[in-house]
């Protein structure tokens, strides 16, 4: 059965248990409601809570578990003879899926009888041939472990929806009988319904706890996988980064420092750019302007922190670069070679920043309270002398922390360089010249590529858990500074 | 107890308040030059917007028009017979379109010399086409049929004045000498701009091909998948917001969600890619490239955006709109859903609307998971394959075309920016009304 067929007759469960719950407590009060402990709709909501919950957990962990399980059997029964040299269980396995859904597709499309799909031997019949007919890309002959196995996985996949459909509608009846057990006046149907509900909020918050632990499972696996293929010390100090394509290994090198350099290069370019600006436009607009250029400047600004950054990207990859180009490029002062650069990089995302930078100072100057602003102006200071040795001191610690913020986001930033700042990986001091970051360099490495097996595809991770462990200090580094060093005022 | 001697002249000699001394004009004199530098530093960021805006403009728009060659044309039972007799067909058919077209340059009084290879350069097979249409249509030998021919990118290039006759480099898509005829055309009439419609409704095209990319289909894939993020993350989203504001009693559970929620918001976008890539592709199997899997990690990305929003309209209904459905008996949970919650509403809808677009937008994560390249080849069949077929989404598809060697796709992506700008515009500009309409202030 499908599976939306299959979601929608668990509904239809829940729907008739809803209408039945609540018709039968009523009639079990005479009709009068109020003899019951609750409203009479909770009745109803407690038979479909019933059915639907256990049936939709159940769903859930079957369609998580069943490919697994699928796919660890019949990999393991391939023999070893089938895996050629040079290839592996995976690779063989992604065969074997991509045949067993060739084979599922031409029986969809008429093209083979199921008999025939379930026990076609490749050396009899020309199974490739017809697969390639139903419109499926087989890479190469069709062998017969390859289709043995990819019979046997979909036998068990047909099987195991087989097995679900019935179990998810039997735990879904069984539900709607539990509840209607309980359709009794006296029983206390919105105690049990909001503690259902209550459950369901604090699974709904643990979401965020469990995407955490997502994003630190998948890069701490993977790393610890490239680091068995890679040594850590090479990765971490290394100086060059030169990735062989042939995706053997072996002759690759791996060195993060090029990289982390360039991204921090860029980034203090960024920095350059956007702080003075940002700080400037803040002090401003909450010191100087009257509120009439401040509904529209303040906005204005705010335009650049929604526009999306692959807009960024593009902007400094045919505007920002040929600009630069025109000036210090061969026709110039001769300084730059081509036009993706750590200084057109830099440039566009500090304009990116500006908005950041300004809206966060902004906030904090003007939480800086007036009484201060005052006293100064009263000991007879002007407006730039009170706000650089009294207010700007006071916002100290949160432009820092805003600052740290935009340096995090700069640091995390990919559109932009890997568009802007060019694909070459190396340590110098010219800020016209291509360098790369390290997430230019995750995209590079991971895009348009399914095998994991690689230290070449697998170094991504490392790179991943380097980006995410420098992002993440940086923040909390930030909150730290914010929470300690802020002044109360009352 | 000291007696305050009345210091007059002394130190501050002929001071008076309408003659500034030196040092008042220094301390005047800086405190412009403080207030110059703020408003240099507006002035700075929005003139970096201006620039982008007409950048956007100035190189997006020749993407919504191409160069259409319009040609009358007539053919004769005859001719279709004697074409069909040779060996190349095709080529018998543009011998045929070429004299045709000749005859009109010459009608207007302008001679021309071109041959078949300066055609099929600025105008594609055209052989080709006139057969099929031939073949398709037999009722309309013999009557003449007005043919719309789209020029080649290169000729477009040409007359939005990407390309100049200096810049051509002679090339098997164009040689500087075909210019001429271009402008030939151009004087006749012949060749005139319409609305680009392909791109605006199709498919991506091949490399080699950039007058037939179109954006429609990756638009699609966006479609879908902010369908996933709105499905999966309002409801999370709110009902997080919800457990958060109203019923987490104050221990370590409740701080440990905090922090992942604050921290969550501020991790690059492109870890959401990776985590998408291992925990979605490599350990679920979920087909790649599909708009699902895209929607499934744009959603973990925007809750954090959509839960702050949300907390903050909900901590924005007063306490006494709680005491009171307490008071009249409610239950905790009935004063939540009955009544903070509709009065919340409009500006947790503002706020989806605007994690929502900020998910429309995200390209790093989109690369990860195989959203780039040659993806958006067609419209998907139906909803299920719209979810799991392989699409691409509007920025990723942006990125592939400025990925591409050709210069001719730069246009389009600037085209594609515009189209996406105006979907952003449009759900802000529905934010802001919301918040306009429906928000109270208590």
């Amino acid at each position: 059965m499908p599976l939306l067929w299959l979601i929608l007759s668990v509904l239809a469960i829940a729907t008739t248990g809803y209408v039945l719950g609540r018709a039968r407590v009523m009639a079990g009060a005479g009709g009068d409601s109020r003899d019951l402990h609750s409203l009479p709709s909770y009745y109803g909501y407690n038979v479909a809570l019933k059915v639907v919950l256990p049936s939709f957990l159940l769903l859930l962990v079957w369609l998580l578990a069943q490919p697994l399980i699928v796919n660890g059997t019949v990999a393991a029964d391939i023999p070893e003879s089938a895996i050629p040299d040079g290839s592996s269980r995976d690779l063989i396995m992604s065969e074997v899926r991509r045949t067993a859904e060739g084979l599922d597709n031409a029986v969809a499309q008429g093209l083979m009888t199921e008999d025939f799909a379930r026990s076609a031997r490749s050396d009899f019949n020309d199974v490739t041939q017809r697969l390639k007919d139903a419109g499926q890309i087989v890479t190469a002959q069709v062998t017969q472990p390859i289709l043995e196995a990819a019979q046997r996985y979909r036998i068990m996949n047909d099987t195991g929806n087989l097995i679900l459909s019935a179990l998810v509608i039997l735990v879904a009846l069984a539900g709607a009988a539990w509840g209607m057990r309980e359709m009794r006046p006296e029983f206390r149907a919105r105690n049990v319904v909001e503690r259902v509900v209550h459950g369901v909020l604090v699974a709904a918050a643990s979401v965020a706890i469990l995407t955490t632990v997502g994003i630190v499972l998948s890069l701490v696996f993977n790393t610890i996988e490239f680091f068995r293929l890679y040594p850590a010390w090479d990765f971490f100090f290394g100086t060059t980064w030169s990735p062989s394509f042939t995706g053997r290994g072996g002759s690759s090198e791996l060195g993060v420092l090029p990289l982390l350099w360039g991204t921090f290069y860029i980034s203090i370019v960024a920095l350059l750019v956007a702080v003075p600006v940002g700080l400037f436009a803040a002090i401003y607009l909450s010191e100087y302007a009257t509120p009439r250029v401040r509904s529209v400047a303040k906005p204005m600004l705010e335009v650049l922190a929604g526009i999306p950054t692959i807009v960024y990207g593009l902007f400094a990859l045919l505007t920002v670069g040929p600009l630069l180009m025109a000036v210090f490029g061969k026709d110039g002062l001769g300084w730059m070679q081509a036009g993706t650069a750590v200084m057109t990089a830099g440039l566009v995302m500090g304009i990116m920043l500006i908005p950041f930078v300004s809206s966060l100072s902004d906030d904090i100057i003007n939480s800086v309270p007036q009484a201060m602003r005052d006293g100064s102006y009263g000991l007879g200071a002007t407006k730039s002398e009170t706000i650089r040795q009294v207010v700007l001191p006071a916002a100290l610690p949160g432009i820092v922390g805003a600052i740290l913020l935009a340096a995090s986001r700069a640091i995390g930033e990919t559109m932009i360089v890997v568009l802007g700042a060019g694909a070459a990986a190396r340590l110098s001091l010219n800020p016209f010249e291509a360098m790369t970051t390290v997430t230019a360099k995750i995209v590079s490495q991971l895009t348009g590529d399914a095998d994991f097996a690689s230290p070449e595809a697998l170094v991504a991770f490392a790179l991943g858990m380097t980006l995410f462990v420098i992002t993440l200090g940086l923040n909390i580094f930030a909150l730290y500074i914010v929470r300690k060093y802020r002044e109360q005022y009352e | 107890m000291t007696d305050a001697t009345l210091n007059t002249g002394g130190d501050r000699p002929g001071s008076s308040l309408a003659t500034q001394d030196a040092r008042t004009k220094r301390r005047n004199r800086a405190e412009a030059r403080f207030k110059a530098y703020g408003l240099t530093a507006i002035l700075i960021g929005i003139f970096f917007l201006v620039v982008l805006a007409v950048s956007i403009i100035r190189s997006g728009s020749p993407a919504f028009t191409r160069t259409i060659v319009g040609v009358e044309f007539t053919i004769t039972q005859p001719q279709i017979e004697a074409a069909e007799g040779e060996l190349f067909k095709t080529k018998a058919y543009q011998t045929l379109f070429i004299d045709a077209l000749k005859q009109q340059l010459d009608a207007r009084g302008m001679e021309m010399e071109f041959d078949e290879e300066s055609i099929e350069r600025l105008l594609g097979k055209v052989g080709s086409t006139l057969r099929e249409y031939y073949q398709a249509n037999p009722g309309e030998i013999g009557t003449p049929v007005s043919f719309e021919l789209a020029a080649s990118s290169r000729v477009d290039g040409y007359l939005n004045g990407r390309l100049t006759r200096d810049s051509v480099k002679d090339s098997r898509f164009l040689m500087a000498a075909d210019l001429d005829l271009v402008d030939a055309l151009q004087e006749a009439g012949i060749v005139r701009s319409s609305l680009n419609w392909t791109f605006i409704t199709g498919a991506d095209s091949g490399v080699d091909n950039p007058g037939g990319a179109g954006i429609g289909a990756s638009v699609v894939g966006s479609f879908f998948m902010m369908l996933v993020v709105l499905v999966l993350s309002l409801p999370i989203g709110v009902a997080a917001s919800i457990y958060l504001e109203e019923f987490a009693p104050q221990n370590r559970f409740t701080d440990l969600i905090e922090v992942n929620i604050s921290n969550l918001a501020a991790v690059p976008s492109i870890v959401f890619g990776i985590l998408g890539l291992a925990v979605f592709i490599q350990f679920a199997h979920l087909p790649q490239s599909a708009p699902l899997v895209g929607g499934l990690v744009l959603t973990l990305m925007t809750l954090p955006t959509i839960i702050i929003s949300t907390r903050a309209s909900l901590r924005a209904v007063p306490p006494s709109i709680r005491d009171a459905a307490l008071g009249v008996g409610a239950s905790k949970m009935q004063s939540v859903f009955h009544h903070v919650l509709p009065l919340a509403m409009p500006g947790i809808l503002t706020g989806t609307i605007i994690g929502l677009a900020q998910a429309l937008g995200e390209t790093a994560p989109l690369l990860l998971i195989g959203m780039v390249g040659f993806v958006a080849r067609g419209y998907p069949d139906g909803v299920v394959s719209g979810f799991m077929d392989p699409n691409s989404a509007m920025p990723a598809q942006i990125y592939t075309w400025a990925a591409r060697a050709d210069p001719s796709f730069y246009e389009k992506a600037w085209g594609g920016i515009i189209v996406l700008l105006v979907f952003l515009l449009t759900m802000n500009i529905i934010a802001i009304i919301l918040r306009r309409r429906f928000e109270r202030r208590w």
